[in-house]
């Protein structure tokens, strides 16, 4: 172990630091200065440091450079991380810009700062390799996560779902821990790679199978997939929407990273395939399946987005069963132009709030009240059905393609994918029939939202379209950055 | 070879009238008829200027054009006519012009009813000149749309069953045309009239067929039996030959005396043309084998048919039987040819066919005449044509009686009149080949001339009929427009040579040719 | 130049959408100013073209890390293809004049299908291919579900999951052969000549080929399109069984047949007597042919009868497809181009000029109605695609039949026969509905009265009648001179890329 010095330390977390700073300053601000302003000053403020402090941590990594894996593995700074961890910060600037007009909580400086300790939390969870720090970086962020659904307090489904959420997550976290401790104890280390040297050479033991069950099952969770997805639904639709976002979009991307990290790197191949794979393979199926036929009953946008985002957690562990250097990419590009495509329809629906809008047939006659975002909710939900030339079909594209290429075997996993999809299309573009050709029995005229909203709303769509038309532009980014890393 | 496209020309004059009257005349029903009648004088005259250019010593081809057009089917647009085609140009543009001329004064029929008729008549020079089966089938066609729609919509009242029963006889024949002849193409990769003759005239096609037409058990010479009578039943429903003729009484009586006058006038026709034109130079030995049954078929049109006009009382179901019985002599003359002679009596097999074609020719200038009259005869009584309806008609209407009179007896084979050559050719060629044929048909001459002069007694004879008391006789208009007609039967009742001089060389080319 | 047609529709589109208030006239103004646009172009480029060889007209690298490119091209097949979508196009603008409700919509979502459309037809990069081929099936939802008529939601809904289904199939197998040929390219010149395993191309090849085939309109995968017909706006119909149809085909011919030739080969054994996935299928379009127009001929309701027509008709398409002999593909193609003409001519009769003034489909309702003497351009029109659709010679149905019939001849001889029983049914079921519509019924017995009849209807719109004109035009040119097509399409066959499809079972 090196020792480094603490300057040097400071320099490498700087973009932690930054966030977690603008979180605090946010917070002091807030509860000082703000205090008797109105409520959308007080947003608008708070947003402005906090996305200063993500735009500021975003510069940070990208004119950043160097490589490092400090203590063993505890801090992790390669391209990869700097790709992902970039990302978690852009979203973060896009759930703060979208909880800007919201008025469910007068706790301005107290919201933003979960919101951004969170952030913090997921950055430096991305930077790891050491399964404690690994665990340390999730309870927070998941802590933060339990506190953002809570945060309604007016509203009792909002406390309901924060505490299914809190127990789920309680008890997966326990699964979790029993399961690196298990490793620990079967290889000696808690750093991913060493790990995966010392138990390579060991055949499948009961000890090491259970460790590995725990493990997903700890992870499986936090990306919700089937089978346990439970608290997902109620999270999503009782939370409050810009908390939602944030759960469906950033905290989706930081989990699917950690989970393939640790089931890449942590956990080693066996002879012929890694040991999970089975596992995995029957997580994934059950995750597509359970997540679109249950999509297919929903009467409520938000449930249905869960549910769907279920289906998605089993196409994107697709990427992780691919178990190369292409299913990482893969899964990386896939997730952050999911994650893009959900943000946009939370976004949407906050966009929409004064509505009331919670059942889809809520939405019948949106395209002539509010034709643009009407037209965004198109493109996101599209893309998020896989038609192209949207971004969705290139990540479904990509996935899919660099599955079978590791590994032909996986062909009837993709099939069912591919068969998913197209179920997936059916509830998708029922939602779209409400919206553009059916016509509002209840209220008649324009909606009016917020420019700002209808502004981040529409930069988000045109990301999607764009990534779809162009998928070079992030392609390219990706691969430069797995080209740099060492294995 | 393919100089100017003088068919072409003429085929399309009936097109670019019926054009003409789609895009000007709309509604305007005169000037649809103006234009109806000028297009078809026009193309009467272009008929009578190919007359004038034809070389009637030559028993070839003239006038030919040959243009590729699919080549990878081996379909080419190749239209020539020999004395046999011109006959039939002449005898189309004249029906045509006689159906369009009686049409003048009804005004049920409007620019609608003389497009059909002008798009019928460019589907009659059509198949009367094409010479490659894939566009001599579009004309084919092209000439049964049209005369379905005349039927279905200016009809009379059971007009509906008529017209269903024309298409559906008519289309089962096209098609088991078109299925010969394709697989003909299969076999032999040809669909040009004269190749093929020439194929079957060098005892090619049979062992073609049979190589390429891989059926089962069935012998060459079967397959080729097969193919012929599919072939014979389309020109069979068209003629029509007994037994498939049952749609012709409904379809004659209920059509407008008009289109009627097409139908027994040129359509038929065009199934004996059929007949001359493509089944005979192409299956010879096979209509030579089936010659007895197809002798009796040709017997039975002729004189059961002339019994069953016997026993009609309308006069239009009267006519459409006695069109079936006159051209049944014709199928006779034509069968008689196929007799095998060793190649003697090859004069007497020119003279039956030239007495085919000039049967042709009277029987369709004479029947259309006929029907012209009875059409004269509904509008003056109000639609009522029954044998028993009138009586002393001769008492009101002599300039009328007296006319159609020329024309019944016409149609009876009156010597001096230009039914009785034909008539008298073709039993005359006929029977020293096919005696016994000859001699039963002879039944039918004694039968048609009772029930014609029956006719004449019923109608134009006995006491007035109270009811027709005023009836109008022909007026001046009326008598120009049908003394050509008239004067027309005359002549070619005492000089038939000039039919007789255009077609004999195609004539005795075509018996040469069958080696028979 | 040809990529024009693509980009023109979409920013037509695009302009639609954008421009606020855009009225009615304005709106079918633009759309059929874009539709002609996009229609000259083609001609254009076909008057440019080479017959045989293959025009790049767009190469540019588009996702390098994966090989693949955004990449079109056209050879002679594509360019009769673009014409007839050019043609249809117009004609279905016109048809749609009378569109009152949200115009602006319909016809953006109009050109946005025709772009992709033209899209496909020019695709020479396998996923690009798929992206157009795709992009087809939103705009297809929304205008039948909504400015559709019967039952319009569960049929626009049925449409896109029957078509999403096929495209999900064909996605199977474009990247199981984009990986089994090393991930490197997606160019379908280059997966042409690449040799797949025999095995691998024996399972790809009728998953790609039943993918397509759906949106074909295979037997027994057809059953959205006759729903989808008959619910469709007539513009909609008129692209739907005209051109979109042909998408399927196309790509059962440029991508199944084209990049897996051998999975057409003999399996060594036999199932329920079939050797091959040739013989399953040709016997498939077969009972197609016959299925159809047998259910055509007792239908009740109009559009449903040409509905079933076309489901016929494209099996006549798959039939000639494999039959795998130059005159039997290119006879495919011909009656691929030969269809789209008439069932859009079928379907503007249907149901602009019908439908649009009887507000009733129902040919017992139309009956008593005699339309033949009320709209009689409308009779003439349908007598004209009657006659068309059964293969009367002078069309040109019949070129297109008559090649597939003798293809088939030589290669299922007992399959051309029951082909044949398959037009005489179309002969039937035309005539049925001609009479039945049109000609006041009473077909087969009773009196028919004489007396006017009660009706009146609007008469028909100069539109419609240019429309139509367009469309009776187009069929009798082919008819009458096929060769303006088949110059295109043989040497199109000759090429280079069919290489694989020629060393196999080519006859």
């Amino acid at each position: 172990m090196n020792p480094v010095s603490y300057f040097e330390l400071l320099r490498l977390t700087l973009p932690e630091i930054v966030v977690a700073l603008s979180g605090l300053a946010v917070l002091t601000l807030d509860l000082t200065v703000l205090q008797r302003r109105s409520l959308a000053v007080r947003w608008r403020i708070g947003a402005l440091v906090g996305c200063a402090g993500c735009v500021g941590a975003i510069l940070l990594l990208l004119l950043r450079a160097e490589r490092a894996s400090l203590y063993d593995g505890m801090l992790v700074v390669n391209s990869l991380t700097q790709f992902v961890q970039t990302v978690l910060a852009a979203f973060t600037i896009l759930a703060v810009l979208l909880s800007v007009n919201s008025d469910f909580t007068v706790h301005v400086g107290e919201y933003l700062g979960v919101v951004l300790f969170a952030t913090a939390a997921m950055m430096v969870l991305v930077g790891t390799q050491n399964l404690l720090v690994i665990f340390a970086s999730l309870e927070l962020l998941s802590l933060s996560l339990y506190i953002l659904t809570a945060f309604n307090k007016h509203s009792r489904k909002s406390a309901e779902a924060a505490l299914k959420y809190f127990l789920f997550g309680g008890m997966a976290a326990a699964f979790l821990l029993f399961g690196i401790s298990l490793l620990y104890g079967l290889s000696d280390s808690i750093q991913l790679t060493a790990i995966a040297a010392t138990l390579g050479a060991q055949p499948l033991s009961p000890l090491l199978a259970v460790a590995i069950v725990m493990i997903v099952t700890g992870l499986g969770f936090k990306v919700a997939a089937a089978p346990f997805h439970l608290w997902a639904p109620d999270a999503y639709q009782g939370a409050p929407t810009p908390s939602a976002a944030l759960i469906a979009s950033s905290s989706k991307i930081a989990s699917f990273f950690v989970f393939s990290m640790v089931l890449t790197l942590g956990l080693p191949a066996g002879s012929v395939m890694p040991r999970w794979f089975s596992l995995i393979a029957a997580v994934a199926a059950l995750s597509m399946l359970v997540g679109n036929l249950a999509a297919i009953v929903q009467s409520s946008v938000r449930r249905l987005l869960a549910y769907s985002a279920i289906g998605h957690a089993g196409y994107m562990l697709l990427g992780i069963l691919a178990h190369s250097a292409l299913g990482l990419g893969a899964l990386l590009y896939y997730v952050v132009t999911y994650a893009l495509a959900t943000i946009g329809a939370f976004g949407v629906l906050a966009a929409l709030e004064k509505e009331g809008i919670d059942q889809v047939t809520d939405l019948a006659g949106l395209s002539r009240r509010a034709p643009w975002l009407s037209f965004c909710m198109l493109i996101f939900l599209l893309s998020l059905a896989g038609i192209p030339p949207l971004a969705g079909f290139f990540g479904k594209f990509y996935v899919f393609s660099s599955a079978l290429s590791a590994r032909m075997g996986l062909l009837w996993l993709v099939i069912l994918a591919i068969g998913m999809s197209v179920v997936s299309l059916y509830y998708y573009l029922r939602v779209l029939k409400q919206i553009y050709v059916r016509d509002s029995e209840v209220s008649v005229g324009t909606i009016e939202t917020p420019l700002g909203m209808r502004a981040t709303v529409g930069l988000i769509a045109l990301l999607v379209v764009l990534l779809g038309c162009f998928p070079q532009l992030l392609l390219s980014w990706i691969d430069g950055a797995l080209r740099a890393m060492p294995h | 070879m393919n100089g100017f496209p003088w068919i072409t020309l003429l085929t399309l004059t009936p097109l670019a009238g019926a054009t003409l009257i789609l895009l000007t005349a709309g509604k305007n029903r005169n000037m649809a008829r103006v234009i109806a009648v000028s297009a078809s004088g026009i193309a009467l005259g272009l008929t009578l200027a190919l007359w004038h250019g034809f070389n009637s010593a030559s028993g070839a081809l003239q006038f030919q054009e040959r243009h590729a057009w699919i080549p990878t089917l081996g379909v080419t647009y190749h239209v020539g006519i020999d004395g046999l085609g011109l006959l039939m140009l002449l005898l189309s543009a004249v029906v045509v012009l006689m159906s369009v001329a009686s049409s003048w004064n009804c005004r049920e029929h409007g620019p609608a009813y003389f497009v059909l008729v002008l798009l019928l008549e460019t589907g009659l020079f059509g198949t009367f000149t094409a010479l490659n089966f894939i566009h001599w089938f579009l004309f084919w066609e092209l000439g049964l749309i049209p005369a379905f729609f005349l039927i279905r919509l200016w009809g009379g009242p059971l007009r509906a069953r008529a017209a269903t029963q024309f298409f559906v006889y008519t289309m089962v024949g096209s098609v088991a045309l078109l299925l010969a002849f394709l697989a003909i193409y299969l076999a032999t990769g040809q669909f040009d009239f004269i190749d093929l003759a020439q194929l079957a005239h060098n005892g090619q096609l049979v062992p073609a067929l049979a190589q390429n037409l891989h059926w089962g058990h069935w012998t060459s010479g079967g397959i080729a039996d097969c193919i012929f009578w599919a072939a014979f039943l389309g020109f069979a429903v068209k003629i029509p030959i007994m037994p498939f003729h049952t749609w012709l009484p409904s379809a004659y009586a209920e059509a407008p005396s008009g289109t009627t006058m097409l139908l027994t006038g040129a359509m038929s026709k065009m199934g004996l043309y059929g007949l001359l034109r493509i089944l005979v130079p192409i299956f010879p030995e096979q209509m030579q084998h089936s010659l007895t049954l197809l002798l009796w078929l040709a017997v039975a049109s002729a004189v059961l048919s002339a019994f069953v006009a016997w026993a009609q009382t309308d006069l239009k179901r009267m006519f459409a039987y006695s069109s079936i019985n006159h051209l049944g002599y014709c199928v006779l003359g034509v069968l008689a040819v196929l007799k095998w002679t060793g190649g003697s009596l090859a004069g007497e097999k020119a003279a039956a066919l030239d007495g085919v074609l000039l049967g042709i020719f009277n029987h369709a200038l004479t029947a259309a005449a006929l029907f012209w009259f009875i059409a004269m005869l509904e509008k003056r009584s109000g639609g009522l044509r029954g044998l028993n309806d009138f009586g002393g008609l001769r008492k009101v209407a002599p300039v009328f009686c007296g006319l159609m009179g020329i024309a019944i007896f016409s149609s009876l084979g009156l010597p001096g009149l230009n039914g009785f050559p034909g008539e008298f050719l073709i039993f005359k060629g006929a029977f020293p080949l096919v005696t016994w044929a000859t001699a039963l048909s002879a039944i039918g001459l004694l039968i048609t001339a009772v029930f014609l002069l029956v006719i004449l007694e019923r109608v134009f004879l006995g006491p007035l009929n109270e009811r027709w008391a005023l009836l109008p006789d022909l007026s001046r208009g009326e008598r120009l427009a049908m003394f050509p007609a008239l004067a027309l039967m005359f002549v070619l009742g005492f000089y038939p040579q000039i039919i007789v001089g255009m077609v004999n060389s195609a004539v005795v080319q075509l018996v040469s040719q069958l080696r028979l | 130049m040809l990529a024009w047609t693509i980009y023109i529709s979409f920013l037509g589109a695009a302009g639609l959408m954008l421009a606020p208030r855009v009225n009615a006239r304005a709106a079918r103004l633009i759309a059929l100013l874009t539709a002609v646009a996009g229609f000259a172009i083609s001609v254009i480029g076909v008057c440019r073209y080479t017959p045989g060889t293959l025009v790049t007209v767009t190469r540019v690298p588009w996702i390098p890390s994966l090989g693949i490119e955004y990449h079109l091209a056209a050879d002679g097949i594509s360019l009769t293809l673009l014409l007839l979508t050019g043609i249809v196009a117009v004609a279905g603008v016109l048809f749609s004049w009378n569109v009152e409700r949200r115009p602006a919509e319909f016809f953006a979502l109009y050109l946005v299908l025709i772009g992709a459309v033209y899209g496909v037809f020019l695709s020479f990069d396998l996923l690009l291919f798929f992206v157009f081929y795709e992009l087809a099936i939103i705009p297809k939802y929304f205008l039948i579900a909504i400015w559709g008529s019967t039952r319009r939601e569960y049929a626009a809904m049925k449409l896109a999951l029957y078509s999403f289904a096929g495209s999900a199939m064909v996605l199977i197998g474009v990247i199981a052969a984009y990986v089994e040929a090393g991930s490197k390219t997606m160019d379908l010149a280059d997966l042409a000549r690449f040799p797949f395993p025999l095995h691998f191309e024996m399972w790809i090849f009728p998953l790609v080929f039943v993918g397509f085939a759906i949106l074909a309109g295979m037997w027994p995968f057809h059953t959205w399109a006759p729903t989808g017909h008959a619910a469709a706006p007539t513009a909609g119909s008129m692209l739907l069984a005209g051109v979109v149809m042909k998408l399927g085909a196309y790509g059962c011919l440029r991508v199944a047949m084209m990049l897996f030739p051998r999975g057409m080969e003999a399996w060594g054994f036999r199932v329920l007597g079939f050797g091959s996935w040739r013989g399953l299928f040709a016997v498939l379009a077969l009972i197609g042919i016959v299925y159809g127009a047998s259910v055509a001929l007792v239908q009740k309701d109009f559009k449903f009868v040409v509905g079933y027509s076309s489901v016929s008709h494209m099996g006549f398409v798959l039939l000639g497809l494999m039959t795998l002999s130059q005159i039997g593909l290119s006879g495919a193609v011909l009656q691929m181009f030969s269809h789209g003409i008439i069932a859009g001519l079928l379907f503007a009769v249907v149901g602009r000029m019908v439908y649009d003034r009887t507000h009733t489909r129902l040919l017992s309702e139309l009956e008593p109605m005699h339309l033949a003497r009320v709209i009689p351009f409308a009779a003439f029109t349908f007598v004209i695609a009657g006659m068309a659709s059964i293969g009367l010679p002078g069309f040109s149905g019949f070129v297109a039949e008559f090649e597939i019939l003798i293809g088939t001849w030589r290669a299922f001889p007992a399959l051309a026969v029951l082909a044949g029983v398959g037009i005489l049914v179309g002969i039937a079921f035309s005539w049925r509905a001609l009479d039945k519509a049109f000609l006041g019924g009473a077909g087969t017995g009773s009196p028919v009265d004489r007396s006017p009849s009660a009706t009146v209807l609007p008469r028909i719109t100069v539109a419609e009648r240019i429309g139509a004109a367009i469309l009776m035009a187009a069929t009798a040119a082919v008819g009458l001179y096929p060769r303006i097509l088949l110059d295109l399409i043989v040497p199109a066959l000759q090429s280079p890329l069919f290489d694989g499809l020629r060393k196999g079972l080519w006859r």
